[in-house]
């Protein structure tokens, strides 16, 4: 790997208002002040639960959502842009470098077009292509890349698969040749037999099209398979993160923990093993003070309830936690 | 123990207009009191289709075949579950003994009903009993899932609780009426695995407490191994495997059943690679012929795999399994 910066974000946060009228007024923070590096070429995993704000923080990344607050530095080495101030041309020019996929292959295509129109249309949109052989060239190398054959461009969404519709959302994002995918659950309506499949795929042209990827997902399993390096969310906030071994060898956030414990294991004789978290994720709107786990933490104290902590260097490279007492809890005696 | 529920040549297809779409096909297993049985399969598998033939739930244009056969044990009687036709007969496999959950806990509660009411509605139809009644079970139940402040809760409308909460509300509501059987389908999918987690540790309480059947459809393995005691792998409206939740899992005997465990992305080994199971899965109208598995399967011994239908091999202790791999005429 490089070791260059793709994306660098500082502070980034996303407010939602919320609630008409003068007084009423709410801002509903979904990213706030999140801070990440995501180096070129890496396969970069977000994880946490519903209403974490991963999903805001991968369209935010993408300019999908206004940036309310902080930074965020783009640069490829062709072009540099601050992706909170982007617009115009230049927005223009970022939109086919970076590209997501969405979750469900089956809303996400138009059921009036053909694959093949499907996969152009981004091409025709931002006008990459001079005529229509070129259209159809770059629109044939990138299905070939994606596994699709020239029959399967003639064709309508509805005669394919899941696992084949996904393949053909990939194509579609990624013949604009982007530098940054941003990949929003895209495993997560397919089957299993299938899903490694699609993985696979995803792995494969990271590599051969030099991609930096950002994989958004709730499947840590998956995300462990995949990911260089993983950052976990909660409430809005980045709690840890770390290179995808460290991190699942030797998690320090007590909500990295839980989560870990809480996947159902594969041996039937693990039964009651597992570590409970109690409660659920609060309401963004009702935000809890000092450290945002603490009402689910089993190990919060009473400076949790009102200092939050910040992100401190974990021991390993790259391993940073967010937890007043992670050294406490997870040093070895 | 005694049998709950015997499912016998269960076979069942769906007219459509681009003709019969076989959905199920010769699917038999039973059930015993107080027993977790896990139904694993992918989508278009017919793991739902069968769990709603057990409610007589299917559309209008499914077709029995003459020799599907479903019984339902009860204390007192014997229940013919496919011979029932009236409402007043069928409100006994619907809500009355067996009752479902369903994935999606949004789209399972009317959206303009509080919850309440919708539980006491239901009580009131399967057990014979006065309002207050209802309503006192009803926030009991609540109370017994762990949703807190059930009476207030009780008042709200579905979407004014979070998803765990209202998978719990769907629960409280399955269970109120005190069903022998339970059917699950896919409860705990839509959920954060936190909240699955304190969902499954929910049903199991409650299968010890209520000692009642449950049917767990899913197609996560690793949520099977947890919770059931036995295990039904389908593909294609197939049964191809069955047997107890350990010998299923750890020794795998259909090529199926083991692709699908080696697909899955395990956390103690981070280096293996994903094997995906090869192809896609096979329109229903495109059914293939001998082994319904043939052109995804990596085992394939020769020619009876694409032109015969495999026959049911026992192999030890109540581990079955449908694959031309293991010897013919064999069975026990």
């Amino acid at each position: 790997m490089s070791g260059d910066i793709l994306i660098r974000a500082d502070g980034l946060s996303v407010g939602f208002q919320i609630g008409k009228g003068m007084f009423n007024k709410q801002i509903l923070k979904a990213v706030d002040g999140v801070t990440v590096e995501i180096e070129k070429g890496s396969f970069f995993g977000l994880v946490g639960e519903s209403g974490s704000g991963k999903t805001t923080l991968g369209r935010a990344l993408l300019k999908a959502v206004p940036i309310t607050g902080g930074h965020a530095r783009y640069d490829d080495g062709e072009v540099q842009y601050d992706l909170a101030e982007l617009g115009g041309t230049e927005l223009k020019d970022y939109r086919k470098r970076a590209q997501l996929i969405f979750q469900d292959p089956y809303a996400a295509l138009s059921p009036r077009m053909t694959v093949r129109d499907i996969i152009a249309e981004p091409l025709e949109v931002m006008g990459l292509t001079s005529s229509r052989a070129e259209t159809d060239e770059k629109v044939r190398e990138i299905a070939a890349k994606c596994r699709l054959n020239l029959e399967h461009l003639r064709r309508f969404p509805h005669a394919f698969s899941g696992g084949q519709r996904q393949r053909i959302s990939i194509a579609r994002a990624l013949v604009s040749d982007p530098k940054f995918v941003v990949a929003d659950e895209s495993v997560a309506a397919l089957d299993v037999s299938i899903q490694a499949d699609v993985l696979n795929l995803l792995k494969e042209l990271q590599r051969d099209l030099g991609l930096t990827f950002m994989f958004i997902s709730h499947d840590l399993s998956v995300v462990a398979h995949t990911c260089d390096h993983v950052a976990v969310m909660y409430l809005g906030r980045l709690v840890e993160t770390a290179p995808t071994r460290t991190l699942f060898n030797a998690p320090k956030h007590p909500y990295t923990k839980a989560l870990f414990s809480a996947i159902p294991s594969l041996d039937p004789d693990d039964r009651g093993k597992t570590q409970k978290l109690e409660g659920e994720i609060p309401s963004p709107t009702n935000q809890p003070s000092g450290c945002k786990f603490h009402t689910r933490c089993p190990h919060a104290v009473d400076r949790c309830k009102v200092e939050e902590p910040s992100l401190q260097h974990a021991e390993a490279e790259g391993h940073e936690v967010a937890c007043h007492r992670w050294q406490e809890l997870f040093e070895p005696a | 123990m005694s049998s709950l529920i015997d499912v016998e040549n269960l076979t069942l297809q769906f007219k459509t207009d681009e003709g019969l779409i076989t959905a199920v096909d010769n699917v038999s297993f039973s059930l015993k009191k107080g027993e977790v049985m896990g139904l694993v399969g992918e989508s278009g598998s017919g793991k739902s289709v069968t769990a709603k033939a057990l409610m007589h739930l299917n559309a209008r244009n499914a077709v029995y075949s003459p020799e599907s056969k479903i019984t339902l044990h009860l204390d007192d009687r014997e229940v013919d579950v496919l011979s029932l036709r009236k409402p007043s007969e069928l409100q006994v496999v619907r809500g009355g003994a067996i009752s479902m959950i369903f994935q999606e806990p949004m789209a399972s509660f009317a959206p303009a009903i509080t919850i309440g009411k919708q539980m006491v509605e239901q009580l009131m139809l399967h057990g014979d009993m006065s309002k207050a009644k209802a309503k006192e079970i009803s926030v009991e139940m609540l109370d017994r899932v762990g949703i807190s402040d059930a009476h207030k809760r009780f008042d709200q409308y579905a979407f004014e609780l979070s998803g765990g909460m209202r998978q719990r509300a769907m629960i409280a509501m399955a269970l109120s009426t005190q069903p022998k059987l339970l059917i699950a389908d896919e409860p705990t999918t839509a959920l954060d695995v936190t909240i699955q987690a304190q969902v499954i540790d929910l049903m199991k309480d409650l299968v010890n407490e209520f000692h009642m059947g449950i049917i767990f459809i899913t197609h996560d393995l690793g949520v099977v191994a947890q919770t059931a005691d036995k295990v039904s792998v389908m593909y294609l409206g197939e049964l191809i495997e069955e047997g107890p939740v350990r010998e299923v899992i750890r020794t795998p005997a259909h090529p199926y059943t083991q692709g699908l465990l080696s697909a899955l992305p395990k956390l103690d080994d981070l280096d293996a690679p994903l094997t995906p199971v090869p192809g896609d899965i096979p329109s229903p109208l495109e059914r293939p012929s001998g082994c319904v598995f043939h052109t995804r399967c990596s085992q394939v011994v020769g020619d009876q795999c694409m032109k015969a239908l495999p026959e049911r091999y026992d192999l030890d202790g109540n581990h079955s399994v449908s694959c031309h791999i293991y010897p013919k005429g064999a069975r026990a």
